[in-house]
């Protein structure tokens, strides 16, 4: 990351844009400055809804439709890119500043080969001769580590895996040499593994070709392996700028340090023998032929939580389906208190049902949006405790009062509620069926940092005064230090390992788990150097 | 085997399947008429003997299934039996072969579809895909509107309206239809413009409408957006990245419309006088003469299942997930 | 009415005080006035014009001047003061016919799309959450019936049950009735997937509370809309069997059978107009309606969500 130059590339003043919703514009990016050294990475961090994105395309001198840029100015190289011509600002898209969107598969055109997307830009802008820029393309999937770099370019978008479509893109980026890349947010979809190798090769290529970019992200321990200096976004106002380093070890503003505040949770783990819950040797497929879990076996202590880690497609939301009766085992069984649960859901009690309460991911989809909050956390109470009435009332006041929130949320419905709120309700509707064992199935990924801190927090405290027994299944190792006392590690649909927060966490780790452990992202900028020095010892 | 090639079987497999069970439903249309239809046709003079012998003819005396098997036998090789009408009670036969009355009307039915086809095709692709272009934009508003308009009429207002138009007020065209075998080529064209106007404007507005939608969501896509990140421009963003994919949309449009055709053939017939199978059959409907009605439908249905199994098989071949499997 | 401006800082984080967007408390008859407000000129004309026909068709014996079948001994009367668009051929006043046809012709289509969504759409939300064997059997059922035109259809089954007002409903609301099941069934879907949906499983509820309380209040704005553009389907269709002759039956008056009955006076227009106007009035009638349905469903799609852009 040396090279910097004080020449200035890109410099954008007081921008205002303003985005049209309900009928009306409002202004989404409030005044904001940003410079941008020719061979710098900015990275550019908030939460959704901060602006990030819009900020980014504003660099490209794009507003998507139904935004505009309301007022400001946009210099790259000198040049002023609100007062050229649509033709002007287009002819420099594609050729001096590039773009890396964060859904690769949706972004490549499905009709055509990915080399001929890779070098479109290239050969429109007579760059280079098609032969050559093909060439080169080739050249790029190699120095991005793609497998078969010379044939790769000949595969169709959906032939080839995430990950993979990620760093073609890159190199569709790289391919007329620009001068600035605006990555948004290009390894949020991936698996932390699959994220360790596109961000190493996205970092090498850039540094290579002395290229600067803005990295746009929500995580900003990523954002630290890449950027040289990082701003961070609020509402669409600036919060706070400063150089990487500077930055993590003494930011300055609050909300600064909220955004990791969940890696400041560290709950103390204590063991139990008394298990509440077994799942023993249990196999899972859907239809009759896709073998999701194969010979899982989990025990839950009572009072205690159980992580259970793994990436996307390790059927840990499988194990949850399979406990809860929604997809009935193909073999084994799940003891509850000692006793077997019968297999499917239709045959379960209302009783067994009402000891085991389940917590989704997308509070959005979780609530019924026709169903007020009254609605929405009465219905267990009447339906499993028979309350009617001012009983009725009074409980649903009480559970509002236990999740922090209070008498005024009892008539909103679900879309007049911010994001943690949603997941406020939906736990107090799960605690409303006053439960033994608590299934969370992702609860906090799609909540931003300081909500999730809220979330986690909560669950705590109602363990500890409630002595309720939690599964929390999550991909998030930040999340399983802060909340469990066990943790079950999955992959392939098998459990890899079981144990206590301590035995886990400490080396001898088995291969996968290493792996996956050594792949989260730290709040260190020279974290990813020394894994990959690590990795290649 | 190619997954294609797979797929195309198949759904030519389903296209016959349905097929097959629209002749049963049709041939099972004869098993409700009430016991007593034999009396109906023939007149109320008819000898028990005579009705007798014409139930036999049908095949009444023996069990559907064989019975459907004899029917569908013949249908196959062009026999769709003979008409009710033409019958009376004495018992002298008078009726007509259906085939031969059907044949020279579908003939004039697929003249005046074809002709109304390919006026309306072009013209509806070219004002769908134009207003998706400039969506929001007076042309798409006013586009919009007026078709909104068009597909709200019945069939028969906008026929007369044009019949009042240009058949009466101004005499430019015939107001009926009057066609025939030996007419010329030429001729037949002058005498059919009116039909072919009003099934083309009733098309046109369905169609464009639906072309234009199928393009508006095209152009919503995430690597239209890239495209345009990538500097490239307007034209070629239509050109390469949207019309590639917009094959499977548009031929579905096309193929749901020519069937709308089919459908809509009918009651411009009735208001032209136009010697069709649309007439054929609203005649066989009012007469209730089964066998006539039968052949119609079964014509009708057919070419309707075709024109989608058809669609289904163009946005097959050029889909690149199949026509790439990993 | 966001206020997302007035956001506090983190340091004074609390549940209750995270942004939120809530919508102020509106009586019924308050967000229909401001509904109303912001209703483009084509609803509006669109409304207008649905009103004034209802209020025909529920007053038709009280505006008509004569008797829906009374005859006068005078045919293909011209315009005049007594008939104010003359007489048909066989001497019934044309005027007194389209008030009646109002009546008839609306009851009849609102009845048959009333039946179509009752057969469509109960049929629907049961196969999107039964699933199984029932969801298949009519779902190829119903792709078998949607194969065969329904125009086409629809004229066979009459020339087979005969052509009445009675078959003519059960008919045409049975064949699109596999419309509204279509519809149904993937709106419906989309909603059964919902965590929601598999929270009140999970909790133990049973097929009936799911499909009253969990699905039917979160399918209604498509079914709503669907339902205008079904009327509209309907409506065209029976007017074109009475017009073919074989849909409502004489003397009952209808704007189908009335442009039939009248099409010969067209020939008429060089000598007078009017006369030649008069099958083209009831046609008016019926494109009119259609148009101004049509109008309100499209306001109200892009108000519900902007789905759906077309079919």
């Amino acid at each position: 990351m040396n090279n910097k130059s004080n020449d200035i590339l890109l410099e954008m003043r007081d921008i205002r844009i303003d985005g049209y919703s309900d009928d009306r514009w409002h202004e989404i990016i409030k005044g904001v400055d940003l410079t941008l050294r020719r061979g710098e990475i900015l990275g550019l961090i908030g939460e959704s809804g901060a602006g990030k994105s819009t900020l980014g395309l504003a660099a490209m001198g794009f507003a998507r439709p139904g935004c505009k840029i309301s007022s400001g100015s946009v210099q790259f190289d000198g040049m002023e890119l609100t007062d050229m011509s649509e033709n002007e600002r287009r002819s420099l898209r594609g050729s001096r500043i590039c773009y890396v969107a964060q859904s690769a598969a949706a972004s490549f055109n499905p009709a055509h080969r990915l080399i001929e997307q890779t070098v479109e830009a290239t050969v429109q802008y007579n760059l280079q001769s098609e032969r050559d820029a093909k060439l080169d393309a080739c050249g790029l999937y190699k120095e991005l580590q793609l497998p078969d770099p010379d044939n790769i370019g000949n595969r169709y978008p959906h032939q080839v895996s995430g990950g993979q479509l990620q760093r073609v893109m890159t190199a569709m980026a790289m391919s007329s040499r620009p001068d600035l890349i605006i990555f948004d947010e290009p390894t949020t979809a991936l698996d932390v593994t699959t994220q360790v190798e596109v961000l190493s090769s996205m970092r090498q290529i850039v540094e290579q070709f002395n290229t600067a970019a803005i990295y746009i992200t929500h995580d900003l321990a990523v954002v630290a392996q890449m950027a040289d200096t990082i701003k961070v976004l609020r509402y669409g106002e600036t919060v706070e700028d400063a150089p990487t380093r500077v930055m993590l070890s003494d930011p300055q503003e609050e909300y600064t340090k909220s955004l990791w505040a969940v890696r400041s949770i560290q709950k103390q783990p204590s063991v139990s023998d008394d298990i509440a819950l077994e799942v023993r040797g249990v196999d899972a497929s859907y239809g009759a032929s896709v073998k999701v879990l194969h010979d899982v076996s989990i025990k839950v202590p009572r009072g205690r939580t159980v992580a259970v880690v793994g990436e996307s497609g390790s059927g840990k939301s499988t194990a949850a389906r399979a406990i809860t009766g929604l997809l009935p085992p193909s073999k084994g069984e799940i003891l509850f208190n000692g006793q077997a649960l019968p297999p499917a859901l239709k045959n379960r009690s209302k009783e067994q049902l009402q000891r085991i309460q389940m917590i989704y991911q997308m509070a959005d989809t979780a609530m019924n949006p026709r169903h007020t909050v009254r609605d929405i956390i009465g219905r267990p109470l009447q339906f499993y405790l028979g309350l009617t009435g001012r009983a009725l009332d009074a409980r649903i006041l009480e559970l509002l009062e236990l999740i922090e929130l209070d008498a005024s949320f009892m008539d909103r419905l679900p879309g007049e509620l911010s994001g943690g709120q949603k997941q406020r309700i939906c736990i107090a509707r799960a605690l409303a069926a006053e439960p033994e064992l608590i299934i969370c199935d992702e609860v906090t990924s799609a909540l931003d940092q300081i909500v999730q801190e809220g979330i986690l927090k909560l669950l705590l405290r109602l363990q500890e005064e409630l002595g309720i027994t939690y599964i929390f299944i999550t991909h998030d190792i930040a999340t399983v230090k802060a909340i469990s006392d066990e943790i079950v590690v999955m992959f392939q649909g098998k459990v890899v390992e079981q144990g206590s927060k301590d035995e886990i966490m400490a080396p001898p780790y088995p291969d996968y788990t290493e792996l996956l452990l050594s792949s989260v992202p730290e709040m260190d900028p020279d974290w990813l150097t020394n894994l990959l020095s690590k990795r290649a010892s | 085997m190619h997954p294609i090639l797979s797929t195309i079987i198949q759904r030519l497999g389903l296209g016959l399947l349905t097929l097959f069970i629209v002749s049963i439903i049709i041939f099972s249309s004869l098993e409700f008429l009430p016991g007593d239809f034999g009396q109906a046709v023939l007149g109320q003079a008819a000898l028990p003997e005579t009705v007798e012998a014409f139930r036999r003819e049908l095949g009444l005396d023996r069990p559907p299934v064989e019975r459907y098997f004899m029917w569908i036998g013949n249908v196959l090789q062009g026999d769709l039996g003979n008409a009710f009408s033409g019958r009376n009670a004495s018992g002298v036969d008078r009726s007509r072969e259906v085939w031969a009355m059907i044949e020279p009307r579908l003939m004039n039915t697929l003249f005046l579809a074809t002709m109304a086809a390919v006026i309306a095709v072009p013209l509806a692709l070219f004002l769908g895909i134009t207003a998706a272009l400039y969506r929001n934009s007076i042309y798409d508003r006013v586009v919009n509107s007026v078709t909104l308009t068009t597909i709200s009429f019945p069939e028969f207002f906008v026929a007369y309206i044009l019949i009042l138009v240009f058949a009466t007020y101004f005499k430019i065209f015939p107001s009926l239809a009057n066609i025939s075998d030996d007419t010329d080529f030429t001729e037949k064209i002058y005498r059919s413009a009116l039909p072919a106007m009003a099934l083309t404007m009733v098309i046109v507005a369905h169609m464009m409408r639906m072309t234009r939608a199928a393009i508006i969501n095209l152009l919503a896509s995430p690597y239209i957006e890239m495209a345009e990140l990538k500097g490239v421009s307007k034209s070629k963003i239509i050109l390469r990245h949207a019309l590639p994919n917009a094959w499977a949309p548009i031929v579905n449009v096309i193929a749901f419309n020519l069937a709308y055709l089919v459908v809509g053939v009918v009651v411009v017939e009735v208001v032209f006088v136009y010697p069709g199978l649309g007439q054929l059959m609203v005649d066989a409907v009012t007469s209730r003469d089964i066998p006539v009605v039968q052949g119609c439908a079964l014509i009708f249905a057919g070419t309707y299942i075709l024109l989608n199994l058809f669609a289904d098989i163009i946005s097959i071949i050029s889909n690149p997930r199949l026509l790439h499997p990993r | 009415m966001s206020d997302s401006e007035n956001h506090t800082q983190s340091s004074g984080y609390s549940a209750a005080g995270e942004v939120t967007l809530v919508k102020a408390r509106r009586t019924f008859s308050e967000n229909l006035i401001r509904t109303l407000k912001s209703a483009p000129p084509t609803a509006w004309f669109g409304m207008i014009v649905i009103a004034i026909y209802l209020f025909v068709a529920i007053l038709a014996p009280l505006l008509a001047p004569y008797g829906e079948a009374q005859v006068f001994p005078m045919a293909y009367a011209p315009w005049s003061d007594e008939f104010m668009l003359g007489t048909d051929a066989l001497g019934r006043d044309v005027f007194s016919r389209l008030i009646y046809g109002a009546r008839n012709t609306i009851g009849i289509a609102v009845a048959t799309t009333f039946l179509a969504f009752l057969i469509g759409g109960s049929l629907g939300v049961m196969a999107a959450i039964g699933r199984g064997w029932l969801d298949q059997v009519l779902s190829r059922f119903v792709d078998v019936l949607m194969a065969i035109p329904s125009l086409i259809f629809a004229l066979m089954l009459l020339s087979i049950f005969g052509a009445n007002a009675l078959n003519l409903i059960f008919i045409i609301a049975v064949l699109d009735s596999t419309r509204v099941f279509r519809l149904t069934r993937a709106v419906a879907l989309n909603v059964v997937v919902m965590d929601y949906v598999e929270a009140a499983r999970l909790r133990g509820e049973g097929l009936g509370w799911i499909m009253r309380k969990e699905i039917l209040p979160n399918i209604m704005p498509p079914l709503v809309a669907e339902f205008g553009l079904r009327f509209c389907f309907v409506f065209l269709t029976i007017a074109a069997l009475s017009f073919l002759g074989v849909g409502i039956q004489p003397p009952t008056a209808d704007w189908g059978s009335m442009v039939r009955e009248n099409a010969g006076l067209i020939q008429f227009a060089e000598y007078d107009l009017t006369a030649a106007l008069t099958p083209m009035i009831p046609a008016t009638a019926i494109a009119l309606l259609t148009v101004a349905v049509n109008f309100v469903v499209d306001w109200f799609l892009h108000k519900t969500s902007g789905l759906r852009d077309e079919q």
